[in-house]
């Protein structure tokens, strides 16, 4: 809030009416829902509900299936932020160095931000394709025969694919403007001092460079855990079957198409603990960045 | 990071009109096979659309541009889509841009009243309505989206713009990030106008939104494209083929490419591309802004 105010009345709560009401409907009535519901187990006809307590949790616990798909989620998201943000920090670094169309290498590399990630599994069912995918094609030549969709590993390795295809752009777009927000005079002192590129990488740029990297992490996970549904849905068709799939997904199907509402809730309350979590892991990197600076 | 350490050591300090630069070759050679790797997928699609598409059905991809990329894109706008035949690409393009376009502008309207209430008004309640708001950056929609749906469905909302639309504005991103724009306006700003006996609505319309512009700009291309790019709640919403966008028709558009006689590539693939110009080319043409608008507004 500003010293010097408006003193109306009236005026600021109706600026507030819709951001407030809009909140409250569609965020913290569903939230609230979701908590409440699940420690109750719904009737399958939406007769009634009976008051469970932490049962719908611990049903989560004990299902292989839910348990290997929270598994799945972990390394499947751990696999993704690495890779999406080694090649990205690899290609951050080249395009600040270039002299010669660093312009025309930022549009290239950024575009994809702006796809959508259906459109990524869209793409990953055609290179992956059984018959004549060119990545089927090219995996092949090693011995390694790609069954997509029938395969659980193979499946698992389409989606990281596509995954980190789509999220090396918004990685890119952050590691180079840390890159150029190094100062002039850091980057010169450092040329002095260091003759050695990789040394100086490592002692001078990359530490820079590490807030952006604590930032972007926080990023990519939450990328891998939610964002990856359209993307994951297109791959399997809608039809998961044996398939890996994600926790958000595992919500979905459970809550939307299985009418299991206290188990999906129950689901949903253990990702926004996940996510709170994060959140604060965030929040506390984001302090020690002040400090860096 | 393992190809980080393998092509570090080759990269030379930048000095112009060095010698020759076996470092300049290697960061090149890099690039363009980043970018490749980054545009390759969409030449394919092209590619592939411009063949007949029982050829793509035997061998699938290849460097060969064939004479049907016309056709196909004619088939893609305006034929009406073979799993219903209730709607066509371009019926699909329209309704993707009212969900783009009433995202981004609803949830800018709505933000910057919020933020300019928040940062500019003696208020009572005013730390509750901040931290009421800003909660919400907490959560994404899909960690409470059965919740949300059943919500949306009780108030009658399901197959409509409203019910599509306002339930994804729920969440304070720009809300935030006005704020923080606003708190950076010189304090005399509002001083002077008070001064010159501008009001809070003079103030607001004439000095405050034309200030922000550069701001509203970053903004409307970044909910843009969040909002063209939206699957899980339109699938989940919006279940009228009428109402279908573009993105939460391709799942139907591969769902196709199963179908009984020969799939269409070239009309599948057509739609996908266009699923992608619209949010790519607002990106790319309004680069600067965009950059600015991520990588301001995330921090």
């Amino acid at each position: 809030m500003k010293r010097a105010g408006f003193d109306n009345r009236w005026l600021p709560m109706l600026l507030l009416v819709p951001q407030l009401s809009i909140i409250c409907l569609f965020f913290y009535w569903p939230a609230w829902q979701a908590l409440r519901s699940s420690f109750y187990l719904e009737d399958p006809f939406g007769l009634g509900q009976t008051f469970v307590g932490l049962k719908n949790y611990t049903r989560l616990w004990d299902s292989a299936q839910y348990m290997r798909n929270a598994w799945f989620t972990v390394w499947f998201s751990g696999v993704v932020t690495l890779f999406s943000l080694g090649i990205a920090l690899l290609l951050a670094v080249k395009a600040d160095t270039v002299l010669r169309g660093a312009k025309t290498y930022r549009t290239l590399l950024m575009w994809v931000y702006a796809v959508a990630p259906p459109v990524a599994g869209f793409i990953a069912l055609i290179v992956f394709n059984q018959r004549w995918g060119p990545l089927t094609e090219f995996f092949s030549q090693f011995g390694w025969d790609i069954r997509i969709r029938l395969d659980y590993h193979d499946t698992a390795f389409a989606m990281i694919v596509a995954s980190i295809w789509k999220q090396v752009p918004v990685n890119f777009i952050f590691f180079l403007s840390g890159l150029q927000s190094i100062p002039r005079a850091v980057r010169e002192a450092a040329l002095i001092d260091n003759r050695s590129g990789f040394s100086r990488f490592w002692t001078v740029t990359f530490p820079l460079l590490a807030p952006t990297g604590f930032f972007l992490l926080v990023i990519n996970i939450t990328y891998a855990l939610f964002e990856t549904f359209g993307m994951i849905d297109t791959i399997l068709r809608n039809n998961p079957g044996d398939m890996p799939v994600t926790l958000v997904y595992q919500v979905y199907l459970d809550g939307f198409r299985g009418q299991d509402i206290g188990g999906s809730s129950a689901q949903s309350v253990v990702l926004m603990v996940l996510v709170l979590a994060l959140t604060i892991f965030q929040f506390r990197m984001v302090e020690r960045r002040i400090h860096y600076t | 990071m393992a190809d980080i350490t393998q092509a570090a050591p080759v990269t030379r300090p930048k000095i112009h009109r060095a010698p020759f630069r076996w470092g300049a070759v290697v960061n090149h050679a890099v690039l363009i096979a980043g970018a490749l790797f980054m545009i390759a997928p969409l030449l394919m699609l092209v590619q592939m659309s411009t063949i007949p598409d029982a050829e793509i059905l035997r061998s699938g991809p290849s460097l060969e541009i064939g004479d049907r990329f016309g056709a196909n894109v004619d088939k893609a706008l305006f034929g009406s889509m073979s799993y219903s035949g209730e709607t066509t690409g371009l019926n699909m393009f329209r309704n993707s841009m009212i969900l783009g376009l009433g995202f981004a502008v609803g949830k800018i309207v709505i933000a910057m009243m919020a933020a300019y209430a928040i940062v500019y008004f003696r208020l009572r309640f005013a730390t509750l309505a901040f931290w009421l708001i800003f909660t919400t950056l907490l959560l994404p929609l899909e960690v409470r989206i059965v919740p949300s749906y059943e919500i949306t469905q009780k108030l009658g909302l399901l197959n409509t713009w409203t019910g599509l639309i306002v339930p994804l504005i729920a969440s304070a991103t720009a809300t935030f990030f006005f704020r923080q724009f606003f708190m950076s306006v010189p304090e005399e700003l509002v001083e002077a106008a008070k001064i010159d006996g501008a009001g809070p609505v003079k103030f607001f319309v004439d000095i405050l939104v034309p200030l922000s512009r550069t701001m509203i700009a970053a903004m409307f291309i970044i909910m843009f494209v969040y909002g063209w790019n939206q699957y899980l709640w339109p699938t989940m919403v919006s279940t009228e083929e009428g109402k279908f966008t573009l993105v939460q028709g391709i799942k139907q558009i591969t769902q196709s490419l199963e179908g009984g006689h020969i799939p269409e590539f070239g009309r599948s693939n057509i739609l996908a591309v266009l699923a992608v110009i619209p949010p790519v080319a607002v990106v790319v043409f309004f680069q600067r802004w965009f950059v600015k608008g991520l990588t301001d507004s995330d921090k």
